[in-house]
């Protein structure tokens, strides 16, 4: 107390050394991280750093990633959302249906994409008007739409043979030497990361989160910020799911089992808080990577499969425990 | 010291980083007697307390009882010891009954398998025969604040303690409740049990206890016998200087004026308040006092539309406002400051910065709604040098922040607005008594500049000392107003209980 001072703009701005900022960033540990296991990996296969793998390993994660972002702006929020795997085959599953009932496919994702973000309100209202936890909330919806897709179906994956070039062109196609997806993926995260980071829209979602009561004593409408981040989420869910329809030119009912604790996992590992209030989507998208190098480096080092989830969830473990301790310091 | 002294501290000193809470005092408590504690928020009293129960772990210093130097590693031990400790803070399980919360110690330590339920709720019986007739097996969450006070009370009566400290627990009581309480006391000091007593309430003091000690900032003041002083020797010994200096000056009557910045007409709120109708001219601090629960914070959050189903009609500087929520008051000019400072308050873990820019961050952002940073730090700057913020850098945490600082921090957020009339809600609670000052000051210079400021407050010598006008509410309704000479105590007190004493009319 004796030794504070009141300090000015100027000074207040650069409290800190950048570089001692950018040494406490979540963000630096996890590049740290992932380049080590880069170099780390090329000795170990000389087929880890070329272009084929990078590329593979970047189209596997690339699709998830945008219900990462969806993920961690929830997270952020207070919220989580369990049904993010079913929602995005869901999402297939009512195109390709569509699709096959003659309608014009732009439109018929359209119309997917629009149901999921209605299935999102509808998850919206119930946690945010009646009052009841995203948990559970989530979890009967994941069930349900999983429940839609096979009866759909019939449990059998939707065969889109006639799928219009021009729409294979956003899940299959390349400009110059880069997939679609790849471009559409960046374009999402870096949209997403400035808009958390800069406009006054998003930085609601961090105070709801931070403290629901404080930001409702500060006349942010918390219900309103929460409803629309359940939403997003689901919009996002419906939008990948479209992507991976056009990518693998079919629908699956059975796609994105188990999607939602490798997203959770992501946004958590790349910093996103379970009680809200902090996260980033740079971080959460780091987080993703990290995990898919590790399984693409398993499987390259013939991991067995099911050692990959055992080491996927140590991972998850020791980033959490890691995280926790140096919170504890900070304070 | 002809006295058995049980408890002897000397020397304790405690620091938090940077802050001394606990400047090597000295404390003795002797055998069977009533001891109060008293001294401002931030004086070290709970600090203190809290190494008596184990809860935190001195620095230096030596704590000895029964004369044998001991370390208190826990609050398990201290019990173990014969401390016990009923916090101001209700900490019990609200979904188990009464008897099981009473005699969850005894449970956890006891070897049978099977819970004893019929045991445990005669035995707490018993201990309720002397207190009040609350039932044990109801479920704590359907008891009143005043019941659980009492439970709490009552759990800690059943351990076997020579050492039993009351961390104010008249706060949440009624009169009469608190009559029982303290013949309680007094026979358990009979019996030879220590009671260290902590109140804010001066009247409590003189009437139930033997000594008084006196801490101020840190440090151990004076111990005094209760027969031998008054009232304000103790106040004076709290706060170190005359209690004159405390307040700033006072609106003198050429001050006045007839221009009306808040009018409030037959305000309801169905089960909150009723008929509430008020007016707050211009350069005026207005209070409102009343007792716990009796619809202070409501009525300003009713105004504000921030909380309630609220009818009735309000003008801000001679409009007619109509509010749909929160946001719409803001937008008028009209914002509230929370008495639950870390609850509701701040976001602890945000930065200063974006803490003070929180009620229109569109105002430290462009256009198209994107955050400009040196735009916030700026007005965080600006702000926090017209409140004498101490901090390090304005993008730390608020939670690195003292509590008189985060108080800052949480005006400084209404501030930013321009607001036309504050609402505070117990605006120096847990803020020391240097900040405390402060804080009055700009309120009286706010008032100056023509922002309407109302304080709630449940201490009467803050009201009494900033407030130009206090209105007194009981259960829900205005029960009365004092100003001037008819600002005391006892009138305030009055009207808050609803004993049908008014005050002789002014002038």
């Amino acid at each position: 107390m004796e030794q504070s001072v009141n300090m000015g703009a100027a000074e207040a701005g650069k409290g800190q050394s950048l570089l001692g900022r950018l040494i406490r960033m979540r963000e630096t540990g996890l590049i740290v991280i992932i380049l080590a296991l880069f170099i780390g990996m090329s000795f170990a296969s000389p087929y880890f750093l070329t272009w084929v793998n990078i590329r593979a390993m970047t189209m596997a994660f690339a699709v998830e990633g945008i219900v990462v972002v969806g993920m961690t702006v929830l997270l952020i929020s207070g919220g989580i959302d369990l049904s993010v795997g079913s929602v995005t085959a869901l999402a297939g599953v009512i195109a390709g249906w569509l699709f096959l009932q003659g309608i014009d496919p732009w439109v018929a994702s359209a119309i997917a994409i629009f149901a999921c973000t209605a299935i999102g309100s509808f998850m919206g209202f119930f946690t945010t008007r009646v009052g009841l936890h995203h948990f559970i909330v989530s979890l009967a919806i994941m069930v349900i739409a999983r429940g839609i897709c096979l009866l759909g179906t019939g449990g059998r994956p939707i065969g889109l043979y006639t799928l219009p070039p021009e729409f294979k062109f956003i899940g299959q196609g390349s400009i110059g030497p880069i997939p679609v997806v790849i471009i559409i993926f960046f374009v999402v995260v870096i949209a997403a990361d400035f808009l958390l980071r800069r406009t006054t829209m998003f930085r609601k979602v961090f105070y709801t989160g931070s403290n629901e009561k404080a930001a409702a004593y500060s006349g942010i409408r918390t219900k309103k910020v929460v409803f629309l981040t359940t939403t997003l989420c689901s919009a996002l869910c419906g939008f990948a799911g479209i992507i991976y329809m056009a990518r693998f030119g079919s629908a699956q009912p059975t796609f994105g089992l188990g999607m939602e604790l490798n997203v959770i996992a992501a946004a958590v590992i790349g910093g996103a808080s379970l009680n809200g209030g902090s996260g980033s989507i740079f971080g959460a998208i780091l987080g993703t990577v990290l995990l898919s190098v590790v399984s693409s480096s398993l499987a390259l080092l013939d991991v067995s499969v099911y050692w990959q989830d055992i080491i996927r969830g140590s991972i998850l473990l020791a980033a959490v425990t890691i995280d926790h301790y140096l919170n504890k310091k900070r304070r | 010291m002809t006295a058995d002294v049980i408890l002897q501290i000397s020397k304790l000193s405690k620091s938090f980083g940077p802050v001394k809470a606990l400047k090597g005092v000295d404390f003795e408590l002797r055998k069977g007697e009533i001891h109060a504690i008293a001294g401002e928020n931030g004086a070290g009293k709970s600090t203190l307390m809290n190494i008596i129960d184990g809860i935190l772990q001195p620095d230096s210093g030596e704590i000895r009882l029964d004369g044998k130097k001991v370390r208190i590693p826990s609050p398990a031990e201290a019990q173990k010891m014969g401390i016990g400790f009923v916090h101001q803070e209700i900490a019990l399980c609200p979904d188990v009954s009464v008897a099981e919360n009473i005699f969850m110690a005894t449970t956890n330590a006891s070897r049978s398998f099977l819970m004893d339920y019929k045991g445990i709720e005669a035995k707490a019986r018993q201990v309720f025969a002397q207190l009040s007739n609350i039932d044990p097996a109801v479920l704590v969450r359907d008891l009143s604040i005043s019941n659980q006070q009492l439970v709490e009370i009552a759990k800690a009566l059943t351990l076997d303690c020579r050492v039993l400290i009351l961390d104010e627990p008249t706060a949440a009581l009624t009169e009469a409740e608190a009559q029982v309480l303290f013949g309680i006391m007094r026979q358990l000091a009979d019996r030879g049990i220590s009671i260290i007593y902590i109140s804010h309430r001066m009247v409590e003091i003189f009437e139930n206890c033997d000594r008084v000690s006196v801490f101020r900032d840190g440090r151990y003041v004076t111990t005094e016998n209760v027969a031998d002083i008054t009232p304000g020797d103790v106040v004076n010994a709290m706060v170190g200087r005359e209690i004159g200096d405390l307040y700033p000056e006072k609106q003198r009557p050429d001050e006045r004026s007839d221009a009306e910045v808040l009018r409030v007409q037959n305000l309801t709120e169905p089960t909150r308040f009723r008929d509430v109708s008020f007016a707050l001219k211009k350069g005026e601090i207005l209070g409102f006092a009343g007792l716990i629960g009796a619809g202070r914070s409501e009525i300003a959050k009713g105004v504000c539309a921030l909380e309630g189903d609220v009818s009735g009609d309000v003008w801000l500087n001679g409009t007619s406002l109509k509010l749909r929520d929160y946001q719409d008051s803001i937008e008028a000019g009209m914002v509230y400051l929370s008495e639950d400072r870390k609850g509701d308050g701040v976001f602890l873990d945000m930065s200063i910065a974006s803490n003070v820019s929180a009620l229109k961050v569109e105002q430290v952002a462009s256009g198209l709604g994107l955050i400009q940073s040196r735009k916030e730090v700026d007005q965080a700057d600006r702000l926090g040098r017209k409140l004498n913020l101490k901090c390090g850098g304005l993008n730390d945490p608020v939670s690195s922040l003292s509590g008189g600082n985060q108080q800052k921090v949480a005006i400084a957020k209404m501030l930013s607005v321009n607001p036309r009339l504050i609402f505070l809600d117990e605006p120096t609670r847990g803020v020391d008594v240097g900040a405390k000052v402060e804080i009055h000051r700009i309120l009286r210079d706010l008032a100056n500049e023509g922002v309407g400021i109302v304080v709630i407050s449940s201490e009467l010598p803050e009201l009494i000392g900033v407030c130009d006008r206090v209105l007194v509410i009981h259960e829900g309704r205005i029960s009365g107003e004092v100003t001037g000479d008819q600002m005391t105590e006892e009138n305030i007190m009055h009207l808050a209980s609803g004993t049908d004493v008014a005050p002789a009319a002014a002038e």
